[in-house]
């Protein structure tokens, strides 16, 4: 630890460039997909639910802009087949759209 | 080929109206026949700061609502004949405007200007939304601080979105324009960066426009600040981003206070 260190404070511009980043990609990807990610909740949804009950909770579809390329995350929870006893497993898919 | 441009920003107080008057200035200064056009119903201020308060008979809304023709609502600056603005309406509320009136209103001064300027009002709604529809490009005037950024960020995915252009799969050209820069808090880490807020933003800078007293100096008298103070530096700074706004490549810098043989001499003076 620097004896000096609290002669100066921190910089704080560093701060907010890193927390607008952080947040802008999250609303970015919120308000400039919001149509395909909710469509294609909506699809995943249903054809999961042919095979076993999932609550709508469960699925999570994130769509992230890149400057080269996007990444769609999709992320299911499937309950295991035991599922009234223990607790839920966990299934994570993740793909990589060009 | 008259160019349609929008001054805006999603956040208020960041220097929408302040850019708006400087730049339409700037652009008739250099020749051009300028239209400037305050969009903020109920709320006007782009006559104070044209200095055109006393002089307003008509208004967008009465063109719009057909109570006045356009020619009657034009108001011409009294400094530089080229220069012309529109007053917004002080009385009726934002709901007077109408996607079709405010269509009919820029398609005349389409004809008859080469910038018609439209000075939106802060926030994302009706008011907001008209002004930016008919752009061909916009100005997105920025603060270096976290809400203004985010707000653009807003606005910059509105412009690609909810504009005749973008409804066309047409592009509308984005210009960045940072207000109230601090070169040497953002030295100290004090402040975002231009780099720090390009990177985040990611579109083209226009210019930067430093903190100074010029701008309130100009405001408080009505009038723009690259006709009362030109060679100050948010004065130069415009100037610059007019050249940069036409095609022109000017290398991009902060300008400074020029400094006399007498300040050189005995310092600064106390502020």
């Amino acid at each position: 630890m620097n004896l000096f260190g609290f002669l100066k404070s921190r910089p704080s511009a560093p701060v907010a460039r890193e927390r607008l980043q952080i947040l802008l990609a999250h609303e970015r990807a919120v308000s400039g997909g919001s149509d395909l990610v909710a469509q294609l909740k909506e699809e995943i949804l249903a054809v999961i639910a042919k095979h076993f009950p999932l609550e709508r909770e469960k699925v999570q579809v994130k769509l992230d802009r890149g400057d080269a390329f996007s990444t769609l995350e999709i992320d299911i929870e499937v309950p295991s087949p035991t599922a009234a006893h223990k607790t839920a497993g966990n299934g994570g898919a993740k793909l990589a759209a060009p | 080929m008259a160019k349609v441009l929008v001054v805006t920003s999603g956040k208020g107080g960041v220097g929408k109206t302040t850019s708006t008057a400087a730049l339409g200035a700037a652009l008739a200064q250099s020749g051009r026949n300028v239209v400037v056009i305050d969009f903020d119903v109920g709320l006007r201020n782009l006559d104070l700061l044209m200095g055109t308060e006393r002089r307003v008979v008509f208004d967008l809304v009465n063109v719009i609502q057909g109570e006045a023709r356009l020619p009657q609502a034009l108001i011409r600056d009294k400094r530089v004949d080229t220069l012309h603005m529109l007053p917004a309406s002080q009385t009726k509320d934002k709901d007077a405007l109408t996607p079709e009136g405010v269509a009919r209103v820029i398609g005349e001064l389409k004809e008859r200007f080469d910038w018609v300027i439209c000075d939106s009002p802060a926030g994302i709604e009706k008011g907001a939304m008209l002004a930016m529809y008919h752009a061909d490009a916009a100005v997105v005037v920025t603060n270096p601080e976290v809400s203004s950024v985010r707000d653009s960020d807003r606005i910059i995915g509105m412009l690609d979105s909810r504009t005749a252009r973008a409804e066309r799969g047409e592009r509308v050209e984005k210009h960045l324009l940072l207000t109230r820069y601090h070169p040497a808090r953002a030295l100290r880490g004090d402040m975002l960066k231009v780099e720090d807020v390009l990177e985040i933003l990611s579109i083209p800078l226009l210019g930067i426009i430093p903190e100074s007293e010029a701008v309130l100096a100009a405001s408080n008298v009505g009038t723009p600040v690259t006709l009362h103070a030109p060679d100050s530096p948010p004065g130069r700074a415009y100037f610059d981003a007019v050249k940069r706004l036409q095609g022109e490549a000017v290398p991009m810098a902060v300008p400074e206070e020029k400094r006399g043989l007498m300040s050189k001499l005995f310092g600064r003076r106390v502020a």
